[in-house]
């Protein structure tokens, strides 16, 4: 390889921004663990018991132990309690005993059964995050990729030891680092990144830690803990555990305790705003408001509270960007399913065994395809931008107090409804961020060309019909091909000048040159590579479905109209 | 004067239009009200005759004439200014305004923001995102979140003479509906709540057209049958612009939709309607905007829907018949052939 004979740039290492790590907010919350545990429990009990969606106590009980029952039974996972079973029966044998008691000890029984089941989910929920198995997970995490790479890339037999190559050659951070750092300093930070890949938690976890930042805690969902490679990264982590098959409401007012009071009291967090993986491969739209509530949330308990030091919560969204998505055939398959009109196989999720997850990485980290993680501008938990200090900033640019939003005749007020509808605020702030934010790879300019320029040739197919195309039809002139390339990366290059969107650096150089390396890293570690050149050197497209995938990236710009 | 009882809020309106001063006549009755009178002559005439608009001024409103005094003491404030100026006035206003302040506004009109050195072309036409309703213009420009709106079949006359009327608050907050409802419900003014707000704004614009329509449907002499195809044909076409345009159905066939319509379709006393009116008895539009006091909203509101229409691609006949008649390209009498051959196929489409 060629890059080797030049010399390293010189690096900017990031110190640590809390020299004592016993300080960190998650050493806190690991070390009082029972008490904080008793804290979401109390807090979760109080709230269910004021808020009742029309149903009583004793109908809300009946309904989750029998779907706990059910859940049990229909779909047990490995990481399950052993005595979960024994658990809901014995709940179930308990609240159907209620009925022969004397009804002034009804109530007390049922609100005993409530706190009891809150109690099991706050324990459940809590995370077990152990410094010394942070600390060796990110050693391990550093030191193992980084030899990887120099293994592979720096040939000799001494490369093993060799120094030249760093995981952040590989991983460009970009944006408002030294932003995020200072205001690490002075409040809370809740980062939102995009979420295109099972891989994205351990890539924003060695971010973290590479910016010098205290571990945030991160809600993974329960399946991951399934995998023991996964458990064990996400446990040391600060990781707390989010159970999708439980979706009754207690579970999820014990859930969106554990973060509001997480946050309030000061941890660092991380949510996908996406909730789940982007199956088409757009950047979200629209986002799972639920635990982002949580961080307006927390900031009204802030301000509700006495205390002089009033904890600011900053929401920062991050962008993620691959050439690459291992899950890319499965994502996709199964979004194009969901949509219902063509019938297609299940394929296996590329996760489900640590040894292929372990294979992709080594061939993640041995071969080329790099990574681009861009911080995107701090907001308020109203989507205002805030300066360096920390201060909210409203459209003139000047400083405005964003406790005013919760006040109501002069005081903080708790209103659902009112923090519900900032919360839809804040989420349409920061699809707007994103779209911002993102950063423009070759391969996705390659494969949005290409999918569009076979859409606008074959106009009367819908996008199924396009999907289906078929050998000579999937073939375009490269001279022809290569002309509207030139368009459509001017347009984004006006975008850029406007700061509506970030394009990576390999999009500079001369065209062919940009192509090739689309061409050349476009989904590259996928079994059918979905873009190539034939013989002729003309474009040969492979896999539509991929190609439409990798596409859907560049959605949202308004782009089309240039074909 | 203020009354003494600390116990009553301080409301502030801005705009002492005849809709204006209604609104602060009847916030008057449970609140000490204050009226922002940009002009300062018309602000001392007032103070003297104590008559605003026609209307006879209740005791605890007062007059101001700075918008820093409204900003600085209501926490609830009711702009009404017509759309024209709506932008202008919400930029003065915006260095008082603070997260906690909560706007309901009360403007029929529409915004246009064209960005400097846009010149709109049929390559570029007209398209939303150069069009604001108010609740949006306040949003862009000051750091107010909590706002709604006011509309329904309000005739200014009608609510000085204490008759009994309705009107809808719209707002995402359940909050500013509620406050709204606290502070104009009265025993013959009943508040209705809806969380559409863009809907609800629509009907209140959109109905303006629909009443230069009918005024010109008296002004040639028809009568009733053709009045009512008209306002039926024209809730039609009103909900497609407004569904368009981002509300909901819903919005349109109630108080602020159907009820305002006809409310401003069947009196003389809707400026709109007037308009149509004089229109058809044979008057150019120059000559009626310049003899009357206050705007009518419906004209400007013709020309960005018709444009609007063009781009998005809808078929709106009532306004673009409305618009050849204004640009004197057609006839109301020409109109009238026109109209009665257009090819309507199905009657209701959108439920």
């Amino acid at each position: 390889m060629k890059s080797l004979g030049i010399k390293r740039k010189t690096k900017t290492k990031y110190k640590p921004i809390l020299k004592n790590n016993k300080t960190w907010p998650v050493m806190q919350m690991a070390k009082k663990r029972k008490e904080f545990v008793h804290l979401v429990t109390e807090e979760s009990f109080d709230n269910l018991l004021e808020l009742r969606r029309g149903k009583s106590l004793k109908e809300e009980l009946e309904m989750t132990i029998f779907r706990e029952r059910q859940r049990v039974k229909n779909n047990p996972w490995k990481v399950d309690p052993d005595d979960d079973y024994s658990y809901w029966e014995g709940q179930n044998e308990k609240l159907v005993g209620v009925d022969a008691l004397p009804e002034e000890e009804q109530e007390p029984r049922l609100k005993e059964i409530l706190r009891d089941v809150v109690d099991r989910y706050s324990n459940e929920i809590a995370g077990h995050f152990n410094p010394s198995h942070y600390n060796v997970t990110r050693t391990l995490v550093t030191i193992g990729f980084g030899r990887l790479l120099n293994a592979a890339r720096v040939k000799g037999p001494w490369s093993v030891f060799s120094n030249q190559l760093d995981l952040d050659d590989k991983i460009h951070v970009k944006g408002k680092l030294d932003e995020l750092r200072k205001l690490a300093k002075i409040g809370t930070v809740v980062m939102v990144p995009t979420h295109y890949s099972n891989l994205d938690s351990v890539l924003i976890g060695w971010v973290i830690q590479h910016l010098g930042l205290p571990p945030f805690i991160y809600g993974a969902g329960l399946n991951l803990f399934n995998l023991k490679i996964f458990a064990y990264f996400m446990n040391s982590v600060g990781a707390y555990k989010v159970d999708r098959r439980k979706k009754n409401p207690l579970y999820l007012e014990t859930l969106k305790s554990y973060s509001t009071i997480a946050i309030r009291e000061g941890c660092h967090s991380l949510f996908f705003p996406g909730g789940t993986r982007s199956r088409s491969g757009k950047i979200e739209k629209s986002l799972k408001l639920g635990l982002l509530g949580t961080a307006i949330e927390a900031q009204r308990q802030v301000f509700q509270s006495e205390e002089e030091d009033q904890n600011k919560v900053f929401v920062v969204p991050v962008a993620i960007n691959y050439h690459f998505v291992l899950e890319a055939p499965s994502l996709i398959n199964d979004y194009l399913k969901r949509k219902g009109q063509q019938r297609y196989y299940e394929e296996n999720d590329e996760f489900t065994t640590s040894y292929k997850i372990s294979k992709f990485l080594l061939k993640f980290f041995t071969k080329g395809s790099d990574i681009s993680v861009s911080i995107g501008d701090a907001l308020d938990v109203l989507g205002n931008h805030v300066d360096a200090k920390g201060n909210s900033l409203d459209k003139q640019g000047e400083v405005i107090d964003i406790k005013d939003y919760f006040k109501s005749n002069g005081e903080v007020t708790e209103n659902h409804q009112r923090e519900q509808e900032y919360n839809r605020i804040l989420g349409k702030k920061i699809v707007e961020e994103y779209h911002k934010h993102n950063r423009v790879f070759s391969s996705h300019l390659v494969a949005y060309v290409a999918f569009r320029m076979l859409g606008r040739i074959h106009k009367h197919l819908d996008l199924y019909g396009l999907l289906r195309l078929q050998d000579d039809d999937l073939v375009i002139d490269y001279e022809v091909f290569k002309k509207q390339f030139v368009v459509i990366l001017d347009e984004l290059k006006k975008l850029n000048a406007q700061n509506e969107v970030g394009l990576a650096d390999h999009l500079l150089g001369d065209i062919d040159g940009v192509i090739t390396h689309g061409l050349k890293n476009l989904g590259m570690y996928h079994a059918v590579i979905p873009v190539v050149k034939n013989k002729k050197g003309n474009i040969k497209v492979q896999s539509m479905n991929l190609l439409y995938y990798y596409h859907n990236k560049l959605q949202g710009y308004d782009l089309e109209k240039f074909f | 004067m203020i009354s003494k009882s600390s116990s009553r809020r301080l409301v502030g309106v801005i705009g002492a239009g005849s809709f204006g001063t209604a609104i602060a006549n009847i916030l008057a009755e449970k609140s000490d009200v204050l009226l922002y009178v940009r002009d300062k002559e018309k602000a001392k005439a007032i103070m003297t005759d104590r008559v605003s608009s026609s209307q006879h001024l209740e005791e605890n409103i007062t007059i101001v004439t700075s918008l820093e005094e409204i900003g600085n003491s209501c926490e609830i404030i009711f702009p009404i200014v017509p759309s024209a100026n709506f932008r202008s006035m919400i930029r003065d206003l915006a260095p008082y305004l603070k997260p906690y302040h909560v706007l309901i506004h009360g403007t029929k009109g529409l915004d246009l923001n064209i960005p400097e050195g846009t010149v709109i072309t049929k390559e570029n036409p007209l398209s939303r995102k150069h069009v604001r309703t108010m609740s949006e213009v306040i949003l862009e420009e000051t750091s107010v979140l909590r706002v709604g709106c006011l509309a329904g079949p309000n005739l200014a006359k009608e609510i000085e003479q204490r008759q009994p009327a309705a009107t809808v608050v719209a707002s995402h907050f359940e909050e500013v509906i509620d406050e709204g409802q606290k502070l104009l419900k009265n025993d013959r003014f009943m508040i209705y709540g809806s969380n559409d707000l863009i809907g609800i704004e629509l009907c209140g614009v959109l109905k303006n057209i629909i009443a230069i329509g009918s005024g010109a449907v008296s002004g040639m002499g028809l009568g009733e049958n053709a009045r009512s195809l008209l306002i039926s044909r024209g809730l039609v076409e009103m909900i497609h612009i407004g569904n368009a345009l981002g509300g909901n159905t819903k919005a349109f066939i109630g108080l602020a939709g159907v009820g305002d319509l006809i409310a401003t379709c069947t009196s003389s006393l809707s400026r709109n309607y007037t308009v149509g009116y004089r229109l058809a008895k044979g008057e150019t539009i120059d000559q009626i905007k310049g003899s009357m006091e206050e705007v009518a909203e419906g004209i400007n509101t013709i020309q960005i829907i018709k444009e609007l229409a063009d781009s998005l691609n809808i078929r709106v006949p009532i306004t673009e018949t409305l618009h050849k008649i204004i640009h004197g390209k057609m006839t109301v009498a020409e109109s009238h052939t026109y109209f009665m051959k257009f090819p309507f196929r199905a009657e209701i489409d959108f439920i």
